[in-house]
């Protein structure tokens, strides 16, 4: 598929559209669109060879998880294009991300605007914490560290079987935090299996606060190569540092991007919130008036139109 | 009786050597789980996963996704306590062609709590799209291997080592209990090893005038409640079940379900780990200990029947007593 718009201007309109959802809808995941809008929009736009989607535009409705009684049942796979032997997959492992996946998802032409507005609706498919049947998601993620497990296997299996697609994971850097994580990284250097890479954001936030004073990880990097992954860190937000991180040869390796980001990054308005950054919610319509427009003028896009109350 | 060594180990090579999808995975009980013999002859369908059950689902999850079908060979208990959550999100919802291949289940560890899989079947049987299965003698370990990869989705089986007793001679099918024998006193209702308890316990039974029905479960979920309810329409004293597990959660609940969901009165005595760990010991004296052997089974259809049978250790025939440590077994764990 040939890109359209720019990775950078994709970056740009993913923290627009989870800007204007989360002013809107009085709370949201808006810091995660601030730390991983270059990512997402990086791994869609340039970063995967992704068919194209083989869903519809307009996320059909929930039909039901899967059981041997719901034989119709499909994954939001689909969205990121066929599985073949030839295209990557990718897993979004923090699935509480699902609102950047999403919105990422519009601004790459993969869904319509109009999924957004299904976003936590009862009946719909277009789940707060992304589900396995959510647009983009190709599993359960919910629970964290499943993630790179999940990969591996998959990786090693694709292997196997002479795929040349691959397989990418979108981790959080939370992750680390749960020992799943480490066995993962161990068992895919073990194997070799070299298919499967990972963009972390390493924001070092997660829901109770900054990292390091909720659990310290020490040096992510050196704990990653110790258990036999290739490493590249980058700034997260610098594009030509992604592809150059991403390109980094990892024979007989998982490689594990790290993308340092910040969780306020072009909207320094939030900084006023400090740590508490995991789910903005306003604590006032004073606040929610007064962040609307700093960060409508620091994203350079108007304020969102607010029904009067 | 004629007793089979290490059935699970010439089952499951010659199954898997048949079918290339199928991946042998090992969480570092290799040889305890006997498929070291497996590792050396087919070392490229053998995945070493290590100490690291939580990994080792996710990544056969990954690996069902895939199109293959891996068996993960790990003590039972080590294949849901501490990756329960691996279990649920990375296998069984998503309905993945996993088999978990649970050795040791109950009692027949002398491992104490920690390796004692005294819950699994309470556990594996409320989770949706799983199915459940537990072996009772070395021809259905033989067949359980083909038999569980024919599910599409994922199957926990509870699986017998070292030297087992052949009971049977037909296979084991999913959904087909047997019927071993067709009284009208009271209905004996028994998994995995408990049924080669009662089959000892019903000699003796039958020599003092009791008349006993008795079904063997290898397939625990689905469950056939339809015909339990059945047979014990068609006793007279009761139902007694006795199964290698708690008897909450086990096939002691899941006949107590069907007997009320039938509106069938039947009085009903569940033999097994009465709300208890058990702790380190020999299968015997576990089995004695715990009231789950062959004479526990005599006093129970006692109560029910409100006749003593005069049946004491000594009545009861053939009883086989491994020692923990006899050569029989493939190592101390």
């Amino acid at each position: 598929m040939r890109n359209e718009k720019s990775t950078e201007a994709i970056a740009h309109a993913i923290r627009s559209r989870v800007f204007e959802h989360t002013i809107r809808n009085n709370g949201g995941y808006l810091s995660q669109a601030c730390s991983a809008a270059e990512a997402l929009a990086f791994l869609y736009n340039e970063g995967l060879n992704l068919g194209p989607s083989t869903m519809p535009m307009i996320p059909p409705p929930f039909t039901g998880v899967p059981s041997a009684q719901n034989p119709d049942y499909v994954t939001g796979a689909g969205y990121n294009g066929p599985f073949d032997a030839v295209h990557d997959r990718l897993f979004i492992a923090p699935a509480h991300y699902a609102l950047v996946a999403y919105a990422c998802l519009i601004e790459v032409g993969r869904m319509a605007p109009e999924g957004l507005e299904m976003f936590n609706q009862d009946g719909t498919s277009v789940e707060m914490i992304g589900a396995e049947h959510s647009p983009g998601m190709e599993v359960h993620n919910g629970t964290l560290g499943i993630g790179f497990s999940t990969a591996s296997g998959l990786a090693w299996g694709r292997k196997r079987l002479g795929h040349t697609g691959r397989v990418c994971v979108f981790m959080s850097d939370g992750e680390v935090q749960e020992g799943q994580t480490w066995e993962a990284v161990q068992a895919a250097a073990h194997h070799r299996i070299d298919n499967l890479w990972a963009i972390m954001d390493v924001n070092r936030q997660q829901c109770d606060g900054a990292m390091d004073d909720v659990m310290t990880v020490g040096d992510i990097a050196t704990k990653l190569r110790d258990f036999g992954a290739v490493v590249a860190e980058v700034d997260a937000h610098d594009l030509l540092g992604l592809r150059a991180a991403a390109a980094t040869p990892h024979p007989g390796r998982p490689l594990i991007v790290l993308a340092h980001s910040r969780p306020t990054q072009g909207m320094e308005s939030l900084m006023s919130r400090f740590p508490k950054l995991h789910y903005v919610r306003f604590k006032s319509e004073e606040e929610r008036a007064r962040i609307n427009l700093e960060i409508a003028a620091e994203l350079g896009i108007p304020p969102v139109v607010l029904e009067a109350h | 009786m004629d007793m089979v060594n290490r059935p699970y180990a010439t089952a499951f090579e010659s199954y898997a050597t048949q079918h290339p999808e199928v991946l042998c995975l090992s969480a570092d009980l290799t040889s305890s789980c006997e498929i070291d013999g497996f590792r050396d002859r087919h070392p490229d369908q053998f995945l070493s996963l290590g100490m690291a059950e939580q990994n080792m689902l996710s990544f056969a999850g990954g690996l069902g996704l895939a199109g293959f079908r891996p068996f993960l060979h790990s003590f039972g208990v080590f294949l849901y306590r501490r990756p329960y959550d691996q279990l649920m999100a990375s296998i069984a919802y998503p309905r993945r062609r996993v088999r978990l291949m649970g050795f040791l289940p109950g009692v027949t560890t002398p491992g104490g709590m920690t390796h004692q899989a005294i819950e699994d079947i309470s556990v594996m049987r409320t989770i949706p799209n799983m199915t459940v299965l537990e072996a009772g003698d070395a021809t259905e370990v033989e067949s359980i291997v083909a038999e569980a990869d024919t599910v599409d989705g994922p199957v926990y089986c509870r699986i017998l080592r070292g030297a087992v007793p052949r009971l049977f001679d037909s296979p084991l099918k999913i959904g087909q209990m047997r019927v071993l024998s067709e009284g009208d006193d009271v209905l004996v209702v028994t998994t995995g090893i408990a049924t080669e308890e009662a089959i000892r316990a019903r000699g003796a039974l039958s020599r003092a005038g009791v008349s006993v029905r008795h079904l063997h479960l290898n397939t625990l979920k689905p469950f056939d409640a339809a015909q339990i309810v059945e047979h014990a329409a068609s006793v007279r004293h009761g139902v007694i079940t006795l199964e290698n597990h708690l008897i909450a959660g086990g096939i002691g609940s899941m006949v107590a379900e069907a007997l009320a969901e039938a509106g069938l009165a039947r009085r009903l005595i569940r033999l097994g780990l009465q709300d208890t760990y058990a702790h380190g010991g020999s299968r015997p004296y576990l089995m004695r200990h715990y009231g789950m052997d062959a004479l526990s089974l005599v006093r129970a259809v006692e109560r029910l029947t409100g006749q003593t049978t005069g049946i004491d250790e000594a009545a009861l025939e053939g009883v086989r007593i491994d020692a923990v440590h006899s050569l029989v077994k493939a190592e101390a764990l």
